[in-house]
């Protein structure tokens, strides 16, 4: 990171990283004094098309996983733990004590350069709709999050301080004066010689200020050390998004002789969400009895989303139009037949005539099988099993349809007493959902459901070890929760049969 | 100032009907709107202004709805809305003709265009600034911008709206913003921040708390506070940092001085976590006296259910039982011997369980629901949100909204009546007697000296609107002062112009 000339000009004024980063580029080596960066400055050397392509695509595989543990709720802790194979195999960052002598050798600076152009690449692979940038921000500062929470403490403060983010250690006496507004505005701190403070301009910390976490004064805000990581990450966070704005006003100039752009379409396809990888492997299961005839039966291993759509069918002989298409796809997830599922929802549909479940519904089961019209590419597969992201974030139930998360689209009263009618009698349990919906974690809320009532068969398959955890990672696809609640329960019945889920 | 209007112009049309409610009034003062041939004032050529007055159209103005109820814009606009005003004054102070002669002799437009526009000469600021005006029929017009000052007293003469509101200053002028090829080339560039400050009643404490932590925890200078016209106030910050600020970092300023969560309905509003912040304690510093104030003022616990709720918001059960049953046996207790009995009754060590620590804080909690500012936080928390502007006239009061107090002075603030602000109709009364008084030749001359010559009296200058636009020609004055210096400083500053280079 070429930050050694900023470094210097602390008496002139300050320097605009903007204007660096567009700085006429100069093709010299660059120099990686640490293993962290806040990415200011384009590389500007040459690399080989194949290196563009296998460093991002390395780093890509990186935030793909790291996009996942997030979403699949994992703790940092988890997360790290998870990723750290998986970085020193694609992306490897040492740090400078790591080297003989601490000094940069030719491989950390590879390291760095992997890192530095791999980031870079991406930039340009995402910065093009305004979802991708928003992804690729907030996988970018986890990454950054995690590298700096692990990185040695010694070099973690010089390579802030390099930063030259003009923060202002608040000096003795002035932490005096201050003392007690200093001590009541950091809660948990007993005495002032424990921590230090910084002033920054306010508005370089607002969330701190909303919270009245910070003390204010004359428009600076005193913030205590323990706060730097969080500061560190706006300020990353920041600077990444201002920068992706600028590539992208800038992509449609870009002197490009079709090189890279197959490259880059290819790699922002590649960054998919995680729930479009379902596949249909996943949810089948050999040998079980999945039949038109046995739905009302397999219901019991039916999220609350499938079950409240069952019962509505059964209660009212009919479904509404989403509530079908939600269903449809779940049973076609689970194993159901075309064959079988027409003849289910015939049967299910027993108040009209035959004339009528044909002309105005058969057509629509076989469309979401693939097996009539539609799209020619998903002509015999047909759509895909919706994903609880799905189901939370598109087309909300309205009056009279039985479609959505009930975690998210019932009240909590209604959703008590139908997790209450389905047989979930346990306080803790309701309570924790409650929670759960409070805090917006939908599908933590039914995952809590699921563990609560497989709880013994949990139990027997950790005991046992014949589960590892990669089966018994949170729930994100209700053809995963049938899938796993039917396992569970039968798990003396099937024939051994390779339970790995792979997504 | 010689406008003349045309004969076709809205004035003459009677107060609409749309407007909710009531009744027409025999009793009403048999004020008419200020007749400009009674004035005696040499060479002013504002009677020229108005025709002569009708008899007819008097009695039709005297004769229609009264007490034109304020209503909020028909669109969303987010502007801070007024309630409704129980019907008893039946002075019509929205009546069209009113409105059109206080803007045009006594609306300082002038002094309002400096102020949004920070320098003397038109700018951006001004000029791709956002005016919405409540007509008189209730429409409401969005996006009307004006160069100059001069150009905006000519639409507003034109339109003559009850009432107009100041929004943000634009990338462009809001008025060719569908000419542009993307939309999101029009945004909301800076903005005054503004507060609004609901009182149940007018007391000055709490604007004092609020200017002092403006001062001294952000920083801001110029800051000025606007009498909203019935039951609260406005604070305009115009700090250049202030104005620039995103929508994020409003939302910070805002959330910095909310202290009341939840509705009305339900438990406790203020839960705070301790140690309390700085800005908590000088706040409880400063609304600790004033507490007695509105203990005897509202008596929030005297009756049944308020002492229910005084009881809920304390911890300790053992302490609110003893409590509870000493009331029972006096019904009509006053608010602040209750208040003074939970410390007593806590003394008698009637609760083995008690904690001293949590009735303490327990107790400032309930201090600060009852006597913190009540923030409008949506009306702070987005550049786009339009408010009312200083000087316009509240339809309910008639009053006029005047500023209270600017620079920190909250002596004048303390000084400050609301019954005292000057109504539209006394206004334009004073104009017309001007100069018709036994004192001052000078006066009746209309001409008042102004360091070498002598200078036209404006018609402000010779009613009780004088001295609040002074306060607020003094705030704008200093606003400008400073834009100056710092203009002059960046371009000291700034060798170089950033170029935009946008190539990566």
């Amino acid at each position: 990171m070429m930050r050694t000339d900023t470094r210097f000009d602390a008496k002139r004024k300050k320097v605009d990283y903007k204007k660096t980063q567009f700085a006429t580029a100069t093709f010299k080596e660059q120099d990686y004094p640490y293993r962290l960066s806040f990415y200011d400055v384009p590389p500007t050397q040459e690399i080989s098309l194949e290196e563009f392509e296998t460093w991002a695509i390395d780093r890509l595989r990186i935030l793909a996983e790291i996009e996942a543990c997030s979403f699949r709720n994992k703790s940092p802790q988890e997360t790290a733990a998870h990723l750290e194979p998986l970085l020193k195999k694609y992306l490897p960052l040492s740090s400078n004590s790591a080297a003989a002598g601490g000094i940069i050798d030719q491989r950390l600076r590879n390291e760095r350069r992997k890192d530095h152009y791999s980031h870079f690449i991406l930039r340009l692979a995402f910065s093009g709709t305004e979802d991708l940038r928003r992804r690729f921000s907030r996988v970018e500062t986890m990454l950054f999050k995690l590298r700096f929470q692990a990185d040695d403490s010694r070099e973690r403060r010089a390579f802030v301080e390099s930063l030259n983010l003009h923060w202002e250690l608040v000096q003795e006496e002035e932490k005096r004066e201050l003392g007690e507004q200093l001590l009541s505005a950091t809660p948990g701190l007993r005495r002032l010689e424990d921590e230090n403070w910084f002033k920054v301009e306010w508005t370089r910390v607002p969330e701190l200020v909303e919270h009245r976490t910070v003390f204010v004064r004359k428009g600076k805000a005193y913030v205590p050390m323990r706060e730097q990581t969080s500061m560190v990450l706006t300020e990353f966070a920041n600077r990444l998004e201002k920068g992706l704005e600028l590539t992208a006003r800038a992509l449609p100039r870009l002197d490009e002789d079709d090189r890279l752009t197959p490259i880059l379409n290819h790699l922002s396809k590649n960054f998919a969400t995680p729930d479009a990888g379902y596949s249909e492997s996943d949810s089948a299961l050999a040998g079980a009895p999945i039949s038109a005839a046995n739905i009302d039966n397999l219901s019991q291993h039916f999220p609350l989303c499938m079950k409240h759509l069952h019962s509505t069918l059964r209660k009212n002989n009919h479904l509404k139009h989403y509530g079908r298409l939600q269903y449809t796809l779940f049973l076609k997830g689970i194993g159901l037949t075309l064959e079988d599922c027409l003849l289910f929802w015939r049967q299910s549909f027993k108040l009209i005539t035959d004339d009528q479940f044909n002309k105005e519904y058969r057509y629509n089961v076989r469309h979401a099988y693939g097996d009539v019209g539609g799209d020619v590419n998903r002509r015999g597969r047909g759509y895909a099993p919706y994903s609880c992201q799905k189901i939370l974030t598109e087309h909300p139930p309205g009056s009279g349809e039985a479609h959505g998360c009930p975690y998210r689209h019932f009240s909590v009263d209604n959703l008590t007493s139908m997790l209450q009618a389905t047989g979930v009698h346990d306080r803790e349990v309701l309570r924790g959902v409650k929670e759960d919906v409070e805090k917006k974690r939908f599908h933590i809320a039914c995952n809590r459901v699921f563990d609560w009532a497989h709880k013994a068969e949990i139990k027997k398959v950790k005991d046992e070890g014949t589960w590892g955890p990669a089966e018994l990672e949170t729930i994100v696809h209700p053809n995963t929760y049938f899938k796993r609640s039917y396992l569970l329960r039968n798990l003396g019945n099937l024939p051994k049969q390779d339970v790995k889920m792979e997504e | 100032m010689g406008i003349k209007m045309p004969e076709s112009s809205s004035p003459r049309e009677p107060s609409s009907p749309a407007r909710d409610d009531d009744v027409s009034l025999p009793d009403a003062p048999v004020e008419s709107p200020s007749r400009p041939n009674s004035s005696n004032q040499p060479g002013v050529t504002l009677e020229d202004l108005f025709d002569d007055n009708d008899q007819d159209l008097e009695e039709e103005i005297l004769a229609s709805d009264a007490a034109n109820l304020p209503s909020s814009p028909p669109q969303t606009a987010p502007s801070s809305s007024e309630e409704a005003i129980p019907t008893t004054h039946q002075e019509a102070y929205s009546d069209p003709n009113l409105m059109l002669q206080f803007y045009s002799r006594l609306f300082p437009f002038r002094s309002l265009f400096q102020w949004l526009n920070h320098s003397p000469k038109p700018g951006p600021d001004f000029a791709n600034r956002e005016f919405a005006l409540t007509l008189p029929n209730d429409a409401y017009l969005r996006y009307q911008s004006y160069p100059t000052a001069d150009t905006l007293r000519k639409d507003i003469l034109r339109h003559n709206p009850s009432r107009f509101e100041i929004g943000p200053v634009y990338t462009t002028n809001p008025r060719d913003r569908k000419t542009l090829k993307k939309s999101s080339m029009f945004r909301p560039l800076s903005k005054e921040i503004v507060f609004d400050i609901d009182l149940t009643d007018y007391d000055d404490i709490r604007t004092c708390l609020v200017d002092i932590a403006l001062r001294e925890d952000f920083g801001f200078e110029h800051i000025i506070w606007i009498y909203s016209g019935r039951r609260g106030v406005h604070a305009w910050i115009s700090d250049k940092e202030a104005r620039e600020l995103d929508d994020d970092k409003r939302k910070a300023i805002t959330g910095y001085f909310e202290v009341l969560k939840g509705g009305v309905q339900g438990g406790k509003r203020v839960n705070l976590k301790r140690p309390l912040h700085p800005h908590i304690v000088r706040s409880l510093d400063i609304l600790r006296p004033y507490f007695q104030q509105v203990l005897a003022d509202q008596e929030p616990f005297k009756s049944q259910a308020g002492q229910d709720r005084l009881l809920q918001l304390l911890p300790d059960k053992a302490l609110n039982e003893a409590l509870a049953k000493k009331w029972a046996s006096s019904p009509d207790r006053p608010s602040s011997r209750k208040w003074a009995d939970i410390d007593a009754m806590a003394e008698t060590g009637v609760s083995k369980t008690l904690n001293t620590k949590a009735l303490l804080e327990a107790k400032q909690d309930i201090l600060l629901e009852y006597t913190y500012p009540r923030l409008d936080v949506e009306v702070g928390k987005k550049r786009i949100h339009l408010l009312k502007s200083p000087f316009v006239v509240h339809p309910g009061t008639g009053r006029v909204c005047v500023p209270i107090t600017a620079a920190g002075d909250m002596q004048r603030a303390e000084a400050f009546d609301p019954l005292s602000v000057p109504k539209v109709t006394e206004l334009l009364r004073e104009v017309d007697q001007f100069g018709s008084g036994e004192d001052g030749e000078n006066k009746a001359n209309g001409f008042v000296e102004d360091g070498v010559t002598m200078r036209k009296l404006s018609d402000w200058e010779k009613t009780s609107l004088k001295p609040y636009v002074e306060l607020f020609d003094a705030h704008v004055k200093t606003l400008l002062k400073s834009e100056m210096i710092r203009v002059k400083r960046e371009r000291d500053d700034d060798g170089v112009t950033g170029s935009d280079a946008m190539e990566f």
